[in-house]
């Protein structure tokens, strides 16, 4: 399969309050060895020939992510990822 | 007759429940999310809102506050139980009603008066309509979009457990029109729309979501099911 | 991947050229430091005033202090000069409580209550980034609200964006739309109207103002000093990160150009559920009587609470910086006073009540800590000293007033522009108008269906305006109508209107044009109009021909306040919405407060369906002139803006006000819809379409032309639907007025807007029309059908799934105790 996945991240800098909320609840279920959550979003992008990784960047820069407050990271499935 | 009315950190409606609850006669207690005590109230309402931020899924967190553990026994065995929209999705994430409300289809909140069809005049929030009364109630949701997968929606159907539809247009996509469900024993019931919002004719479109909680009275008046009869 | 460098972390690396901070010490070792201040845009003349004032160059954190307080947006120092007029004419008024200089104002509606309402701008980060800009929006502008001491109650959203089939328009609106919805609905406050314009004017520069109303008994009024020597400093609400650093001095206080672009802060990512938070635990302690006093942190974040509160009461503060709860352990001081972070209040509390106010705080899950104390001001009188230090090093000690109250005072120059006379010259008068009833009719369609003048659902649905209860009147009605007391009845009506057209055409008579609109639409549904709020929109203050507009525009709401009686209790300017030298069309945004004794008798604005057979009674209040210039059928016809905008009589509106009042306390109408953009036309559209009720209107021969019936704009004019039976009664109420009236016929039961002689319309045709606008320009929501199963997932190339990555990030302990929200 030529798929590519993109995960995208709040930059670091920018408040997560999704994941805060999770962090908030895990002492709830007895996890209280977890100081900070953050919650992203995984794209899977099937190509139907070779992967295109260039192609998939564009996507990711353009549509996927808001270059504003987030990062991406993508990868052909199964290979190491590359930071955007 | 006692209507507990839980708040969690980010419920919006608790107060238009609890009036709702007072203008139909029963006396609204407010029941805190932190406290298991359930303060030997008759009936338990889960508002509307956004409990927790409705952060990770709507309801999820909130599942697990005190009070619902609490709420998920006694409703098991047999205490009146509503969910109004987030009170529904969090009905559904503590699994005492099935399927799983998911975003909206066109993506957007959406604020509307919408028709619906009481379909099942049998449970404990429904049996002051008739059957196939329609009904004028506010909608609003994000995530207000019912699926289940295709034979729970049918065991739905059979059972006649699907509360009420939307008819005159479809808010949110939910599968089969549905807006509400009960559980087995008619006991629990989740709606999306929301009841509480149509009890004046001063602020809503309609008096018709008092019959929910003029319903409620009635069946606990007929069981003798009087304070702390749950507890 | 580099995490962003803020410019003012630069600053404190700058001017060490290590780790440590820059100290006062080390300010005062090194005199001829060279200082970044123009780039944090301070002029020289303000930066040798800040060397004077301390008696030695600033440290990188004051310097940073003074950048942000000194900006136009905190100083107003472009627009004090003017803004003066509205205390200086401030008509007299024994309901207000609090006014300018507040963070909003409070005006009294009865023995024990109090309301509170402001509208300010949140323009320029909301085109960065338009769902955060406009959620940090509703968020920034709800704070204001509840430091006063009032629980919010509601929102309104006056909106204007470029043109409507703008590429960027469809970024922009479903962002913004998308962000004051998700933060609004989950604070569970209704948003209960607004306005929604396209101009190209706007392009680039879209206005995201946001109106707040909250209530609060009389007694629970909070006060932002922060007296008593030896009490705590509280910050309470969420954690300090990077958030919108700069943003107040970069964003909102220069043209928004390639090279702002830039220089862009982080943005602000808003936590209503963590406002919503703040909001309850803020009221549980006013009431437990814990607070001594309360300021918000907005725009300038720290670094203006702490001297605004300090400032007020003249005292001093002494604050330890690194108690602050940090999102992100490395920032530095520097970056910890000019934070925007959001949903954080400042609290002085007395020391025995400081364990009350961190149980309440724990009790609701928010972070407070105690950070500083105050301190007493000199023997002598003198104020006391801000003294801020970071872990052991002095990194500021200034007076707090000269932050705060002593900033620059420019009074700018002021030119007429010069094509304001051929544009007047320009009247739109003059245009070729449709004279036979089926061009009126085509007209009608079009005009219905264009853009400014078209159905909103698509942007009102998302929003909720049923929560808490008490909305009895929301959008599309002339104003928002709420119910503040159960039992009484007792309530207040709003609205929010402005015309930059109007504006741009005479800026004196735009902007008191947009006052009387507000004012009329509060009448018309019966309230008594008593207070304004305002929101001045417009380009550089460095322009003097935009500062002429402003200066107009500041005149001509002051006197306008001062003659209908109804005090300006606060408001916002925003300077710099412009692109390059195109500046917007100067856009002052009014709002108007009106009260109910019982909002039982509030006038709607659709027609009901009649009790009688042969329909309700059909009356046009106030003068139709031929007055074309600026209107809505100049532009959307002949894409045309020119002439004189429609004339103003004040005198005329508060007549009209007065008989919409007396009408509505006898019970004598049924249904009420202000005059304003589109003319009579739009409001037969609107008051037809509300629940379907036809209407058949036939014009007097008074030497109009039906095409000038339909269309004008003249100011000051109400259509009102009067049952038969109430006619004579009526009749009498407005001769005794002195109102001018014109019977124009029936509503009617058949489903058709029908105007004798002239044309018919099927309601159908008209619906179809005025809905599918901005729906076809901006997507669904379509009629959802139920999906047919699931299967066309499996063809779909991109799916997307949340996943959860868990990344543990070493959070240092910060003395003086966060508290951790509980379990």
């Amino acid at each position: 399969m030529a798929r590519v996945v993109v995960d995208v991240m709040l930059k670091p800098e920018i408040l997560d309050p999704q994941g805060q909320a999770v962090a908030n609840a895990l002492p709830r279920l007895g996890v209280t060895d977890v100081s900070s959550v953050r919650i992203g979003r995984r794209i899977e992008i099937d190509f139907t020939g070779e992967p295109d990784l260039d192609r998939a960047r564009e996507i990711a820069d353009k549509l996927l992510a808001n270059p504003v407050i987030e990062d991406f990271e993508i990868r052909v499935e199964g290979v190491a990822a590359e930071v955007a | 007759m006692r209507i507990g009315v839980v708040t969690f950190p980010g419920s919006l409606d608790d107060g238009d429940a609890a009036r709702a609850a007072r203008i139909a006669g029963a006396e609204a207690v407010r029941l805190w999310h932190g406290d298991p005590d359930l303060h030997g109230v008759d009936a338990v309402v889960l508002p509307g809102g956004f409990s927790y931020g409705d952060y990770l899924r709507c309801g999820a967190i909130a599942r697990f506050a005190p009070v619902m553990e609490s709420i998920i026994d006694a409703a098991r065995g047999g205490l009146p139980v509503l969910g109004i929209c987030n009170g529904f999705q969090v009905l559904c994430e503590a699994h005492l009603l099935p399927g799983a409300l998911t975003r909206n289809q066109h993506l957007h909140f959406r604020n509307r008066d919408q028709w619906l069809k009481v379909e099942s005049t049998g449970t404990a929030w429904t049996n002051n309509f008739t059957p196939g009364q329609e009904i004028l109630i506010p909608v609003k949701n994000g995530e207000g979009c019912f699926v289940a997968d295709t034979r729970t929606l049918d065991a739905l159907e059979a059972e006649g457990r699907v509360i009420a539809r939307y008819i005159k247009g479809n808010p949110n996509g939910s599968q089969r029109d549905i807006a509400g469900i009960t559980n087995e024993a008619g006991n629990v019931v989740g709606i999306m729309p929301h009841p509480e919002h149509a009890v004046e004719a001063l602020t809503g479109p309609s008096l018709d979501g008092l019959g929910f909680f003029t319903s409620v009275l009635r069946s606990l008046a007929k069981d003798g099911q009087l304070a702390g009869g749950q507890q | 991947m580099t995490t962003q460098q803020s410019g003012f972390a630069a600053t404190d690396v700058l001017a060490t050229g290590s780790d440590e901070p820059d100290t006062v010490e080390r300010a005062e070792k090194s005199p001829e430091e060279l200082q970044p201040y123009a780039d944090l845009g301070l002029k020289d003349d303000e930066y040798a005033k800040i060397r004077e004032i301390l008696g030695r160059r600033p440290t990188a954190s004051e310097l940073a202090m003074y950048s942000i307080m000194w900006s136009e947006h905190c100083s107003y120092k472009s627009s004090k000069v003017h803004l003066k007029q509205f205390s200086e004419k401030a008509p007299q008024n024994t309901r207000m409580l609090a006014g300018i200089g507040e963070n909003a104002g409070v005006v009294q509606i009865s023995d024990e209550i109090a309301v509170t309402f402001k509208v300010e701008s949140h323009n320029h980060p909301s085109y960065v980034e338009p769902y955060q800009g406009a959620a940090t929006g509703v968020g920034g502008i709800v704070r204001d609200i509840l430091a006063m001491g009032a629980r919010p109650i509601a929102v309104m959203d006056p909106l204007r964006f470029g043109a409507h089939d703008h590429p960027d328009t469809a970024r922009v609106l479903p962002g913004v739309v998308a962000g004051i919805g998700g933060y609004g609905n989950c604070l569970g406050l209704p948003n209960i109207g607004g306005e929604i314009v396209f101009d190209p004017c706007y392009q680039g520069n879209p206005l995201v103002n946001a109106l707040s109303i909250g209530v609060l008994p009389v007694e629970r009024l909070q006060k932002k000093e922060a007296t008593g020597t030896g009490n705590i400093v509280v910050l309470l609400g969420a954690r300090t990160g990077r958030d919108g650093i700069g943003g107040v001095s970069v964003l909102a206080s220069a043209t928004f150009d390639e090279e702002a672009e830039q220089r862009r802060p982080s943005v602000q990512v808003g936590d209503p559920f963590m406002e919503k938070l703040l909001i309850e635990s803020c009221l549980e302690l006013y009431d437990a009587g814990l607070v001594s006093g309360i300021q918000d942190l907005g725009g300038a974040g720290l670094t203006c609470a702490l001297t605004e509160t300090a400032a007020a009461a003249g005292t001093g503060m002494r604050v330890w910086l690194e108690r602050v709860p940090l999102r992100e352990a490395s920032m530095s001081p520097t970056e910890i006073l000019a934070s925007e972070s959001q949903e954080r209040m400042l609290l002085i509390v007395t020391p025995e009540n400081l364990d009350a106010v961190l149980k309440v705080a724990e009790k609701w899950g928010v972070w407070a800590t105690a950070i500083g104390e105050v301190t007493a001001a000199s023997a002598d009188g003198t104020p006391g000293r801000l003294h801020i230090t970071w872990n052991d090093h002095v990194v500021v000690d200034v007076p707090p007033g000269s932050l705060a109250d002593d900033g620059p005072v420019y009074n700018r120059p002021i030119r007429e522009p010069n094509d304001v006379m051929l544009l007047q010259a320009d009247r739109a008068e003059t245009l070729p108008r449709p004279s036979t009833g089926d061009a009126l009719r085509e007209t009608v369609l079009r005009m219905a269906a264009s853009p400014n003048l078209c159905d909103k659902t698509w942007v009102t649905e998302q929003y909720d305006r049923y929560v808490l209860g008490n909305t009895i009147l929301a959008q599309p009605e002339d104003s928002g109508v709420l119910r503040i007391d159960e039992e009484t009845g007792l309530g207040v009506a709003l609205s929010v209107d402005g015309n930059g057209r109007f504006a741009r055409l005479d800026p004196y008579e735009g902007a008191k044009l947009a006052l009387a609109e507000a004012y009329r639409n509060v009448a018309v549904t019966g309230a008594e109009p008593v207070a304004v709020t305002d929101c001045l929109n417009f380009g550089s203050p460095e322009d003097p021909h935009v500062m002429w507009q402003f200066a107009e525009a500041c005149r001509a709401l002051a006197d306008g306040c001062l003659e209908l009686g109804t005090p300006v209790t606060g408001g916002n300017v925003s300077f710099y919405n412009q692109t390059g030298a195109a500046a917007i069309h100067p856009t002052p945004v009014v709002g108007v407060l009106g009260v109910f004794d019982d909002v039982a008798r509030r006038v709607p604005m659709g027609f009901p369906r009649p009790a009688k057979a042969g329909g309700d009674l059909l009356f046009l209040l106030g003068e139709t002139r031929v007055e074309l210039s600026g209107s809505e059928w100049a532009w959307v016809t002949h894409n045309h803006l020119g002439g004189r905008p429609p004339k103003v009589d004040l005198a005329a509106e508060q007549a009209l006000g007065r008989v919409m009042a007396q009408a509505s306390k006898s019970g004598l109408v049924s249904a009420a819809h202000d005059l304003s953009d589109g003319g009579l036309a739009q409001v037969l559209v609107e008051s037809t379409l509300r629940h379907g009720v036809g209407a058949k209107v036939t014009f007097p021969e008074d030497g109009n032309s039906p095409f000038v019936h339909l269309f004008s704009e003249s100011a000051g004019r109400a259509l009102v639907a009067v049952p038969r039976g109430h006619d004579k009664a009526f009749l009498a109420l407005v001769a005794e007025h002195g109102v001018p009236v014109t019977p124009l016929g029936v509503t009617s039961e058949e489903a058709a807007l029908q105007v004798e002689g002239q044309f018919i319309i099927p309601l159908e045709e008209l619906r179809t029309a005025w809905s599918a606008t901005l729906r076809d320009l901006f997507g669904g929501p379509a009629e959802m059908a139920a999906p047919a199963a699931a299967a066309a997932e499996e063809s779909t190339p991109v799916t997307s799934g949340e996943v959860r990555s868990v990344t543990l990030e070493l959070s240092p302990q910060a003395p003086g105790g966060p508290i951790e929200p509980p379990a």
